[in-house]
């Protein structure tokens, strides 16, 4: 009689494919019903994640991370600035988020991306705001020169939980980073020693080396982030775009190392967040964070 | 241990509020939110034939323009507009009017703290004041975490400097209903207590950011009681003069 008598005798009829295409919310619920989504992930797992290091030669710091198909590559670049007035001994971090075109078919070079800066910033926050990095660890001399590290991150496959990768990929890179040699010369002016053997002994005696070998910043409190969406009674844990086009009620829980809670990110969205599912997403980020934690342990060294 | 606030207020106490409707001639809606001396004028053009390229043309499509007081625009504004843009998205009807576009321009006009939320509040009004039909409103909220575990409603701008921690809330407003309390419930809370929208910035504990929205979801019921008292007023004024 209406639509809905109609498209159950389509539904015998019609293929899967344009099932998908045509009634989107409905094949999703019918596979929601199941507790699985058409991938065959349960709800609550993340998909499959890689990460690695070192990738980016000419960067001073990089890596590549993978959640399912989006990935992202974070590279860092160290520069030398003068610090400061207000915070002298302290080094200063940019983190800039890019979206280029070959990320998503909707981002054109004329048209970019309007979540990019929205994204840049909540890295941003994030990262200063948990204490991962000392930024007094990027002093060399205090009141005239630190370090200032340009983090940029580039998508390079946009396929739904944007943050989540590009955080991972930050932190990953961050774990990556080696702070180059410099030396104060006779000028006061901070110089880069390179690495060639051919440096005679002479010029080394007349530059005072600031940092004999190249070092790894401690990091502590490391945040590790998961996004789920919110549908009705579900909860489906690190979306794909796909989930995201249709059911637009995105969570993302920022946990760190020692279970406090960063950043809990929620932008409006058709499902309002109860105490309840506040709660489970939460449960979910722990457990992501442990498992992020394990596949970024056996990245590093330390 | 109470803290003690500048301004001798407790912490549950939220400043002073303000907020005058229909203020400018030429938009169709438009209002000035206050509180204390956090100001931000909201105006409302729409909704206008066609949707923007991306946008679905089944739906009623929202765009903001959010307008700092000095400077150039950059990410905070673009991250505003968007955290404002899916605010309104969720709680406007968006069938009623498809392949149209609402514009909500937002002016700071003073910024002493709390100023996402005075944002959030006047866009409402001035939607409120075009007549774009909506759900319910979007109140909110900025409820900020003293070091000593305290949480503290509707920071100034030296109070959010001081602060570990702090977190906007935005919640629908309370129902006044005929209805008995129980039959109105999800998931065994009131529709009231769920969360539109969450910003955090600063680090917490889990717990803490539950004792914000407590906090937050108790201060809602007076905004709200604000909310409808300032639009039964003006919509009384208005059929004495008409």
């Amino acid at each position: 009689m209406g639509l809905p008598d109609s498209s159950q005798d389509l539904t015998s009829e019609m293929e899967v494919d344009a099932f998908r295409r045509i009634f989107p919310l409905r094949f999703f619920e019918r596979h929601l019903s199941e507790s699985l989504r058409p991938d065959a992930r349960p709800l609550d797992k993340a998909r499959d994640t890689i990460v690695n290091l070192g990738l980016v030669s000419t960067a001073d710091g990089s890596a590549l991370a993978k959640i399912g198909s989006t990935t992202m590559l974070a590279a860092i670049r160290m520069e030398v600035m003068t610090p400061s007035t207000e915070s002298p001994d302290e080094g200063c971090i940019a983190v800039e988020f890019h979206m280029p075109p070959i990320c998503s078919p909707i981002v054109r070079p004329g048209r970019p991306a309007e979540a990019a800066p929205v994204i840049s910033k909540r890295l941003s926050d994030t990262i200063l705001s948990s204490g991962m990095i000392d930024l007094k660890e990027l002093c060399l001399v205090s009141g005239k020169a630190a370090w200032m590290g340009y983090l940029d991150i580039y998508c390079l496959d946009a396929d739904g939980a944007l943050f989540d990768a590009a955080l991972l990929s930050a932190v990953a890179a961050f774990s990556n980073l080696q702070i180059p040699v410099v030396a104060l010369n006779d000028n006061g002016r901070i110089v880069a020693i390179s690495d060639e053997k051919e440096q005679d002994n002479a010029s080394i005696i007349e530059e005072e080396a600031v940092n004999k070998e190249k070092r790894k910043l401690t990091l502590k409190n490391i945040p590790f982030s998961l996004t789920c969406i919110l549908h009705k009674n579900y909860i489906l844990a690190d979306p794909t775009t796909e989930e995201e086009s249709i059911m637009d009620t995105l969570v993302t829980v920022v946990l760190d190392s020692s279970d406090q809670m960063v950043s809990f990110y929620k932008s409006g969205g058709e499902a309002l967040a109860y105490s309840s599912s506040i709660k489970s997403c939460v449960e979910l980020a722990r457990k992501r964070a442990k498992e992020l934690k394990e596949i970024l342990g056996e990245m590093d060294v330390d | 241990m109470e803290i003690d606030r500048e301004d001798g207020r407790t912490p549950n106490q939220l400043r002073p509020l303000a907020c005058s409707r229909n203020i400018l001639h030429r938009s169709h809606g438009s209002a000035s939110w206050s509180q204390g001396d956090t100001k931000v004028l909201a105006a409302v053009y729409g909704p206008k034939a066609g949707t923007k390229k991306n946008e679905n043309p089944e739906k009623a499509c929202f765009e903001v323009i959010w307008k700092p007081k000095t400077g150039q625009i950059g990410k905070v504004e673009k991250e505003y507009e968007m955290i404002l843009k899916r605010t309104i998205q969720s709680i406007c009807v968006l069938t009623v009017n498809p392949n149209t576009t609402t514009s909500v321009i937002i002016q700071v006009v003073h910024d002493d703290g709390s100023l996402l939320p005075c944002a959030i509040n006047a866009a409402c009004a001035a939607l409120v004041d075009a007549g774009i039909p909506m759900k319910h409103l979007a109140v909110a909220i900025c409820c900020c975490l003293a070091d000593n575990g305290y949480a503290v409603l509707d920071p100034n701008k030296l109070e959010e400097k001081k602060m570990t921690a702090l977190a906007y809330l935005v919640f629908p407003n309370t129902t006044l209903s005929v209805l008995p309390e129980g039959s109105s419930l999800v998931e065994g809370e009131p529709v009231e207590h769920g969360i539109i929208t969450s910003v955090t910035h600063g680090v917490m504990s889990v717990d803490d950011y539950f004792l914000c929205v407590e906090n937050g979801r108790a201060a809602t019921a007076s905004l709200s009681a604000f909310f409808r008292k300032n639009f039964q007023q003006s919509q009384r004024d208005s059929s004495k003069a008409g």
